[in-house]
């Protein structure tokens, strides 16, 4: 037997047995990694209970799509592509890695049909894909030094780079793979040296190595050989428990991470998982206001954060300057967890997060957009930890002055303006238009198909009722037999929901229910996405609802309803994506269809569209809420909607409606930027009898004004 | 330290359009939505905090009925330990001399270390807090926007005087303060917290038990009454000043002066 | 009728402008009457502000004592009280001062309390007929006091308008030995005067307000010359805020401070619904827009079709030319 042949059990380690060495050392980095993988468990097993074993066939399907699939890794092409080469690089190799482990501890230790062809067909997929693995993990490392992208910075205040950890674990990775493919080289080597030509993949790393070490003596090369092996191992379970105590963790946590991740888009978790509407008076403590009230999958979500900073890259908040930002929400609440779950010794107290490693104002700043989620290749949650945040506060009556206002305001009149409940329908009487549209108010005498959900902000803001109007003509126009609820409606409660105030929501739910139920209605739409996200997953036992974009849409492909040409084709439009219509809910074409079907219009996109949608600066409460910012998020997107090359913004969303027009003012863009809603737009591109809404109207033609001036 | 807060169940000013009814004698009640008078909900926001300090127990009153305990509830889930509602008819049509009088009663029952009233409720009086430490004989202070605990039964308070400027003042326990709004940054109480102290007990106290003399109190006491509610004639919409610039600024500051704007 | 008392407040021996309006109050009630006024306060101030009271009023009792040398309402009641006879009428201005004293004052000297009190309807009797304002002033009321036994009236600034009469020659009258020694249990420390900047928008009765009119930063200034001439405060609506020309606690709106403020001076504005939240209690709004069509038009109660950066400062000067020619 050729001594090159014999493998590292057989092998002396310096009076130890390769076998005893090996069984050992594998014993021994198993154990360990038990011992870090239970004390990691510790916090989740005090965590709040969490719902995530159902649909399980979902599950897998979307395991296999975002975790074996890395579908959300192109969305940054440079860093996902080598993502992509690395993930895949592991999945390839974890056979080769599991068999030479085993190799240690049992000589002549071999796969099923490792001899046979599919076994070859293996050994050079592995050698290619250790190669590449471990090119890539040398252009991480330049990356990381020369090549830095913005997100990758860590703010002072959130402590040191991470640069330094990263390239340490880059270099531990890739000295696993070189010692794998010395430990192939050095064997194919001294084989080849006796005849016996051993196939390395041509160009792979291994092979290079072979090549150099073609000439070396075959007692170097077995030196080689059980020394790369021996690295090997220690590499590897030096990894494994290294792994445990940062962002790499995620290498074993994002299997189960992706897995239990939320199936619900839209949704905000309950307030205890478990416990019904009825019984939650008995929940001592609403919120998350210590660690441990966070549920074991939102720990879970800490331990699997990859500070990759693609969250907050996309967060709108963090854009302007306001102190929050996704990533570092993980990162801190990760680090508490690992300072206060330590290896050894007793775990900390349960220290208050507000005041600690979180600030008020961070909380409140989260417009629940959803870009991070959006982002994040993990599918770590961010919305449903802002809301149990917010509901700990809340609990606790640490709510900001001006949104007490209105919830205040809310409770009392049913809408945050604390305007009277009788003034609700007022919009649909105003004088001009009550002439050529007249809204039924479903009371119990009247009866309609479908409910126009008008909700509080088009209701009473005296501009903002000029896109009910015209959603009310849209639908008279197309014979759309409709009502509203009139006074008897409430605000959704879509933003109280996500403020934190769940027992004012469901009072103003079970409110709107009761109506709408009484209302007899087989349908809704609405203008409103925040109470299209409401009514559509908030609510329950409602009829189905629709965003008036699908309306129009549906409408304009049947025939329907026919758009008149634009009056001036010199300008240029660019449809702003409302998170709740277009991120949250997905409807991206609709509002397109329709824009793109009135002749003339000049359509742009901006390059922050559909799911990579800019915040406008957020609806409902968040109006009320007075951030410290460096710009408005409006802003920001007026800009971006000028540089696509547009002169009008157009959006589906009045709280849109509200911030644009406000940051075209900001912004100085008066007379260069105007906003319009897709409602108002068609109400005034339509082919129909009645005159059009004035103010719209007047809005057009002053748009046409900027262009010819 | 023991602390009082009189507070009352007014209506809402952010949330109501104060209206002539029909008749043009009284303001339009249907569709009002009460809540606590806001400066008193300050006075018991520095009490809980003033207890939270140096110890200590809050306790909210209130005259009037059944409606009024709403508000008791409010404040006991904000933190004030107990409530009490003061009713009786015999209490009805007092005037703030005749409100004084029955919770000065209220107060010799009890052994308050601090009593706060706030500012003024929405019918602009101001005078409840001042003419209960007068009947009392407590020291007073009114429209105090900051306190704190000195040792040997003293508070160092400030007034709210002109320009923004402040009036320190040191004044012996016990006393009574009226608070001004913008104080502190009362906590918030929603529905959870009203439904939590839903069932917990609010003594009613009657006029026999304060034993108050029903001729110094009620309609019979009073010697302010109001007679009706009216609107001075408005006009609608801006009335544009026209004219040339000079003849602008003048009707405008003869108009500034009329409305009290030019002292 | 019984004797009609002014309660005269003055600082630095400079008699404050309501002790005008008590005359002219005193008049409502009782135009036959000779109102006294009751001055309380220490040394060399207290004398030339007696002085200067002969001119209006027939009798000026003069109250010194080393303890009244700050105006401390809890000291200044038990001199009153020692020197009012009773059945008296006292008019005091409905300020901080007038809130602090006249409350306790009517119950030590049994008498009845009526607060902010805007006009005097009518004598019936032995009661007055009133006129207040309840609601921020979104209501007005009559009141009914009765006087049998005195009464403590706080009359809000500016509701009655001094009358221009030759000037008398009252009498000093010096009651200060009535008064015997005053304890309080509660002592003056100091006034801390108030921060540059550290305005409060919510207490001023009168607001210049600018949007984004203004323009730019420096212009600002020519509101504030305006609210120091009108005794106002500049506030402003959000864009102004976040341009950071001013402080977000000038800011008035749905996410800033609510106002309730008696005028109401939108300059520059156009009225959004945000910014309007803000403002409560009905206050008489002055807009002033070179936009004939701005929204605040329809909300303000007197309108000006004009260019802020012009108007401001030709008001702020005329006004300034009123003010000296009626001092």
């Amino acid at each position: 037997m050729v001594e090159a042949l014999q493998s590292p059990a057989q092998a002396t380690y310096w009076l130890i047995s390769g076998q005893t060495l090996f069984v050992t050392l594998n014993l021994l980095g198993l154990a360990c990694f038990a011992y870090i993988v239970t004390k990691r468990l510790t916090p989740l097993m005090r965590g709040e209970r969490d719902i995530r074993f159902d649909r399980p066939f979902i599950r897998l399907e979307r395991f296999l799509q975002f975790w074996l699939g890395q579908w959300k890794h192109p969305r940054y092409r440079v860093a996902g592509t080598i993502h992509i080469f690395i993930f895949a690089g592991f999945i390839l190799l974890a056979t080769r890695a599991f068999s030479l482990l085993i190799l240690g501890m049992s000589e002549n230790f071999a796969l099923p049909g490792s001899s046979v062809g599919i076994g070859h067909v293996y050994e050079i997929i592995a050698d290619y894909a250790a190669t590449i693995v471990f090119l890539c993990m040398i252009a991480a490392a330049a990356r990381r030094i020369n090549f830095r992208p913005a997100r990758y910075e860590v703010p002072a205040k959130y402590g040191t780079g991470h640069k330094i950890d990263a390239i340490f674990l880059l270099s531990l990775i890739a000295i696993l793979l070189f010692s794998e493919s010395l430990f192939e080289a050095s064997k194919a080597a001294s084989l080849a040296q006796q005849g016996h030509t051993e196939f390395l993949a041509t160009f792979s790393m291994a092979w290079v190595l072979q090549s150099a070490l073609s000439s070396e003596s075959l007692s170097t090369l077995w030196n080689l050989h059980r020394g790369a092996y021996l690295l090997d191992v220690l590499t590897f379970y030096f990894l494994l428990c290294y792994r445990p105590f940062g962002i790499q963790f995620h290498v074993e946590t994002s299997l189960f991470n992706v897995y239990f991740a939320k199936l619900d888009r839209g949704t905000v978790k309950p307030v205890r998982w478990g416990v019904t509407e009825e019984h939650l008076d008995q929940v001592k403590s609403f919120g998350v206001k210590a660690f441990e009230d966070f549920t074991w999958k939102h720990m879970l979500d800490f331990y699997s954060c990859a500070d990759c900073g693609r969250c907050s890259d996309n967060c709108p908040a963090n854009a302007v300057g306001r102190p929050l930002s996704p990533r570092f929400l993980t990162i801190k609440a990760r680090d508490y967890s690992f300072q206060h779950y330590p290896m050894f010794g007793a775990r900390g107290n349960g220290t208050a997060l507000i005041g600690g490693i979180y600030s008020e104002d961070e909380v409140w700043s989260c417009t629940t957009c959803g870009a991070c989620e959006e982002e994040c290749p993990l599918l770590i949650e961010y919305i449903d930890k802002i809301v149990d945040l917010r509901r700990g506060l809340v609990d606790d009556g640490n709510v900001p002055k001006s949104i007490q206002k209105a919830l205040k305001a809310l409770e009392g009149r049913g809408n945050p303006y604390g305007k009277m409940e009788k003034k609700r329908a007022d919009w649909a009487r105003a004088e001009d238009f009550l002439a050529t549209c007249d809204v039924k108010v479903l009371n119990g005498k009247k009866t309609a198909g479908t409910l126009y959900f008008v909700d509080s902000i088009t209701s009473y803001d005296d501009r903002i009722q000029a896109i009910g109007r015209a959603t009310a003509r849209i639908l008279d126009n197309v014979g759309n037999d409709f009502g509203i609820l009139g006074a008897a409606e409430k605000d959704s409660g879509h933003e109280v929901r996500r403020f934190g105030e769940e027992t004012l929501f469901m009072a103003l739910r079970d409110n709107n229910v009761d109506a709408i139920k009484a209302s007899n209605v087989q349908r809704i739409v609405t203008a409103d996405p925040h109470a299209y996200n409401a009514l559509k997953h908030d609510y329950k036992d409602v009829p189905p609802v629709e965003h008036i974009s699908q309306v129009i849409a549906r409408e304009v492909k049947t025939g329907n309803l026919k758009l008149n040409p634009v009056e001036n084709q010199d300008n240029v439009y660019a449809y702003h994506d409302p998170c709740y219509l277009g991120r949250h809910n997905q409807v991206y074409d609709d509002p397109r269809e329709v824009l793109d079907a009135i002749p003339g219009l000049r359509r742009v996109e901006m390059s922050r569209c559909r799911d990579r949608s800019f915040c406008c600066g957020g609806g409902g409460l968040m109006l009320f809420y007075e951030p410290k910012e460096e710009q408005r998020m409006g802003v920001k997107r007026v800009q971006m909607a000028a540089e696509a090359g547009a002169n009008v913004i157009v959006t589906a969303c009045p709280f849109c409606m509200v911030n644009m027009e406000d940051a075209i003012k900001v912004a100085g863009m008066e007379g260069k930027m105007t906003a319009i809603d897709l409602a108002e737009l068609v109400a005034q591109q339509m082919v129909s009898n009645s005159p059009t809404d004035e103010s719209s109207a007047d809005r057009l033609a002053e748009a046409d004004r900027l262009v010819t001036a | 330290m023991e602390i009082l807060v009189c507070v009352r169940r007014v209506p809402d000013t952010s949330e109501n359009e104060i209206q002539l009814n029909a008749a043009g004698n009284d303001i339009e009640r249907d569709d009002l939505v009460y809540s606590v008078n806001e400066p008193d909900n300050y006075a018991v926001e520095e009490a809980l905090q003033i207890a939270a300090k140096v110890g200590g127990n809050v306790t909210v009153v209130t005259v009037g009925g059944e409606d009024d305990e709403e508000v008791l509830r409010r404040e006991m889930a904000m933190g004030a330990n107990q409530g009490a509602l003061i009713s009786d008819g015999a209490f009805n049509g007092s005037d703030g001399k005749g409100i004084a009088t029955v919770l000065k009663a209220f107060v010799q029952k009890g052994k308050y270390d601090l009593v706060l009233t706030g500012i003024q409720a929405e019918d602009g009086g101001a005078q409840v807090g001042g003419m209960l430490a007068a009947l009392l004989d407590y020291p007073f202070a009114s429209l105090v926007n900051s306190i704190s605990v000195l040792d040997g039964g003293k508070l160092k308070v400030s007034r709210e005087i002109e320009g923004g400027n402040k009036e320190m003042s040191e004044i012996d326990l016990p006393c009574v303060l009226s608070i001004q709004t913008g104080i502190n940054e009362p906590r918030y109480v929603g529905m959870r917290g009203i439904r939590q102290v839903a069932s917990v007990e609010i003594p009613t106290y009657n006029a026999s038990e304060l034993g108050v003399a029903p001729a110094t109190v009620g309609e019979a006491g009073s010697k302010v009454k109001r007679v009706d509610y009216f609107v001075p004639a408005l006009g609608k919409g801006a009335e544009m000043l026209q004219g040339d610039r000079e003849e602008i600024i003048a009707k405008l500051i003869e108009l500034m002066k009329a409305k009290g704007g030019m002292n | 009728m019984a004797r009609i008392f002014a309660y005269i407040v003055h600082k630095a021996g400079v008699v404050d402008d309501s002790a005008a309006e008590l005359a002219a109050a005193a008049k409502k009630i009782d135009s036959a009457a000779s109102p006294v006024a009751i001055v309380t306060g220490w040394g060399a101030e207290l004398d030339v502000v007696c002085e200067s009271l002969r001119a209006s009023y027939g009798e000026v009792w003069k109250v010194a004592n080393e303890a009244l040398s700050y105006p401390n309402a809890e000291l200044v009641r038990q001199a009153l009280v020692k020197v009012l006879p009773s059945g008296s009428v006292v008019l005091v201005p409905h300020a901080h001062f007038g809130m602090d004293l006249s409350p306790g004052l009517s119950i030590k000297l049994n008498a009845a309390f009526v607060s902010d009190v805007l006009g005097v309807e009518g004598v019936e009797g032995a009661s007055l007929k009133l006129v207040r304002q309840e609601f921020g002033g979104q209501v007005s009321a009559h009141v009914r006091c009765d006087t049998s036994s005195g009464a403590v009236l706080n009359l809000r600034p500016g509701a009655f308008k001094p009358q221009e009469s030759a000037p008398i020659n009252g009498v000093i009258v010096d009651k200060s030995a009535e008064i015997g020694a005053l304890s309080a249990k509660r002592r003056y420390l100091e006034t801390v005067v108030a921060e540059a900047g550290d305005v409060d928008i919510t207490k001023h009765a009168v607001l210049v307000s600018v949007g984004r009119g203004i323009q730019e930063k420096d212009n600002i200034a020519i509101a504030q010359e305006l609210a120091e001439m009108l005794g106002a405060a500049v506030s402003c609506s959000r864009p102004v805020v976040d341009a950071k020309w001013l402080p977000k606690s000038r800011q008035v709106g749905s996410s800033g401070q609510t106002v309730k403020p008696k005028i109401y001076m939108a300059c520059g504005m156009s009225g959004s619904f945000q910014h309007l939240a803000g403002i409560k209690g009905n206050p008489f709004i002055i807009a002033i827009n070179k936009n004939p069509k701005a929204p605040i038009f329809q909300v303000a109660d007197v309108g000006i079709v004009a260019d802020i950066l012009e108007f401001l400062p030709e008001l702020t000067s005329k006004i300034r030319e009123t003010r000296q020619v009626s001092a």
